[in-house]
């Protein structure tokens, strides 16, 4: 038996920080997950939203109608005995291209891994990646499973000005922008696939666990998917 | 329906579109954004007899002059002690006043706060991103920053004279030196001494200070374990600490997750007095228990129920006996 997960702590007046591990991994994440979805199909009375990350779910609630102890109460009910179910999730294409204009970093990075870029660019369309979280910005979903051949720690310093649309690398996690925006990632590519899809019914591409597997186009093709209209 | 154009004259930093947040979508890596002081915003709005979380001009510390070019409009200027300006006549903010086709409204900082909030009587016309006008400052999504030279119209204007004057400025609603927190959730991170100095000594606010968060200058805040942790949720309000030990106060426009641990969480309830400080007011920190930030939530909630319903009925029942009487019996909460 093991009780050390989930950990309840409290977040000011008005959330609970839900943990359910330390370090980064499937079993934790897969029961994120799962406590996010039983949260949204079975609100407890107060219930105002839920931010899924890595290890931990942060649960806010009104504390006009919950507090700290009936969030946690509610919560633990939902979990139960059960285990996690690990729902396969949705799978999502995502295209990218790796010319070497769009790809600024993509050179650098097969020299710093000592590969050619090509085989960097077939590691990463080998890789299963999975939606972990979003952060920092709209629609910058964080996707692990980056294969370990290609694995590289962040640069030291942020490099401004990349454009939206960048498929961008560091250490297990691909994540592809959505605004212009500084990073300290690593650029290997161009994507047309629109995250922020502007679609009202369904404003984001992907939901958390859900599955993504990159394929390779052509500068044609980018040219003709970036075309205004 | 009437029809009201300004003229955007000046423009300061961070002047921008905002109303009550887009909410639920911090999953998705959207902050509510929304209003800086929501209780300001909330008010003016009222006054005016708009929903409390309509779109309104979030006005910074840079300024804002508009011109009205063409119909008329009454409005509300609230938040902070700004400095408020219609041609040559001076006032303060906390109040309802009319501007025709022709004069210009300039509006500055005074004496105290950094955001105020200018709401006319009518609807705003904005842009809506994710079913609101708040704008993201990071993207400009949403109703946008204003510029010079630009227009604002207000659509649907209501010409209420007879609302014409001051609105009381709550206790709450100015910054005070000491902010309630509850500690955590990452502080088993840091230092005892760490917890210490966050308890005890003054920290300043930064000129690093927009609508994402303000920067901290105070003792550093060692943290006492390798900087791995897995990125955690944020929630305006969270106190985050750098690598160097240097803490920072995520608001309105925060990212959602982040990788530097949080010390503290400051409650909901002390935000809105919190940004309106200005950089190098000091402030001290306060630990409190959660049960005792939930039993805050709750008295604030009724007094300030108390107070919006004061602002509304003065808003329906014009005519300033009327509303000295409302003021004197419920204001004081």
């Amino acid at each position: 038996m093991r009780h050390e997960f989930p950990r309840f702590r409290a977040v000011a007046g008005h959330a609970l920080l839900a943990e359910f591990g330390d370090r980064i991994g499937d079993e934790a994440h897969a029961s994120v997950v799962d406590l996010d979805r039983r949260l949204s199909d079975h609100p407890f009375e107060g219930f105002v939203e839920a931010v899924p990350a890595y290890v931990s779910l942060l649960v806010e609630f009104d504390p006009l109608v919950a507090d700290h102890a009936s969030a946690e109460a509610s919560i633990r009910a939902l979990i139960g005995e059960r285990m996690p179910a690990t729902l396969p999730g949705a799978a999502h294409e995502v295209e990218v291209c790796y010319e070497a204009d769009v790809a600024p970093d993509l050179a650098e990075v097969a020299k710093r891994l000592d590969m050619s870029p090509e085989a960097v660019v077939r590691a990463h369309l080998a890789g299963d990646y999975r939606v972990s979280m979003y952060g920092f910005a709209p629609g910058y979903a964080y996707m692990a499973g980056v294969p370990e051949a290609i694995r590289l720690p962040r640069k030291p310093g942020p490099v401004h000005g990349v454009p939206a649309g960048s498929v961008l690398i560091a250490g297990p996690q691909c994540l592809v922008s959505t605004l212009l925006m500084p990073t300290g990632w690593w650029i290997i590519g161009r994507s047309p696939t629109r995250i922020l899809t502007g679609a009202s019914e369904r404003p984001f591409l992907f939901n958390i666990g859900d599955r993504v597997v990159f394929r390779r186009i052509e500068r044609a093709r980018l040219d003709t998917a970036l075309r205004p209209g | 329906m009437s029809e009201a154009v300004f003229k955007v004259l000046h423009a300061g930093p961070h002047v921008s579109v905002q109303d009550g947040g887009r909410r639920g979508l911090m999953r998705f890596g959207v902050p509510a954004s929304g209003a800086m002081d929501r209780n300001a915003l909330e008010v003016a709005n009222a006054a005016l007899g708009n929903d409390p979380a309509a779109p309104a001009i979030e006005v910074s510390a840079g300024g804002l002059a508009l011109e009205c070019l063409e119909g008329r409009a009454t409005f509300a200027v609230v938040g902070g002690g700004f400095d408020v300006a219609l041609d040559e006549v001076h006032g303060g903010a906390w109040r309802i006043g009319t501007i025709r086709a022709g004069q210009r409204l300039a509006i500055r900082p005074g004496h105290w706060g950094s955001w105020t909030y200018l709401a006319f009587a009518g609807h705003l016309a904005s842009t809506r991103w994710l079913n609101s006008a708040a704008t993201h400052g990071r993207s400009g999504f949403g109703g946008g920053r204003l510029v010079p030279g630009g227009r604002v119209i207000l659509e649907e204007a209501r010409w209420r004279e007879d609302l014409v004057g001051d609105i009381p400025c709550p206790v709450s609603a100015r910054p005070r030196g000491e902010m309630r927190i509850v500690l955590g959730p990452q502080d088993r991170f840091f230092e005892p001494e760490a917890i210490r100095a966050l308890l005890s000594q003054p920290f300043a606010l930064t000129d690093s200070y927009d609508r994402m968060g303000v920067r901290l200058a105070g003792p550093p805040l060692r943290v006492n374990a390798a900087l791995d942790m897995p990125s955690e949720p944020i929630l305006r309000g969270s106190i985050q600490v750098s690598g160097e030990g240097i803490a920072t106060v995520l608001l309105a426009d925060h990212q959602t997750t982040g990788g530097y641990p949080k010390i503290a969480t400051i409650i909901a309830e002390d935000l809105d007095g919190f940004v309106q400080l200005r950089a190098r007011n000091t402030v001290t920190f306060r630990a409190i228990s959660p049960a005792m930030a939930v039993e805050i939530a709750r008295t604030r909630q009724r007094a300030h129920q108390r107070y919006m319903e004061a602002v509304m009925m003065a808003h329906a029942l014009p005519g300033f006996h009327a509303r000295e009487v409302l003021w004197r019996s419920d204001f004081k909460n």
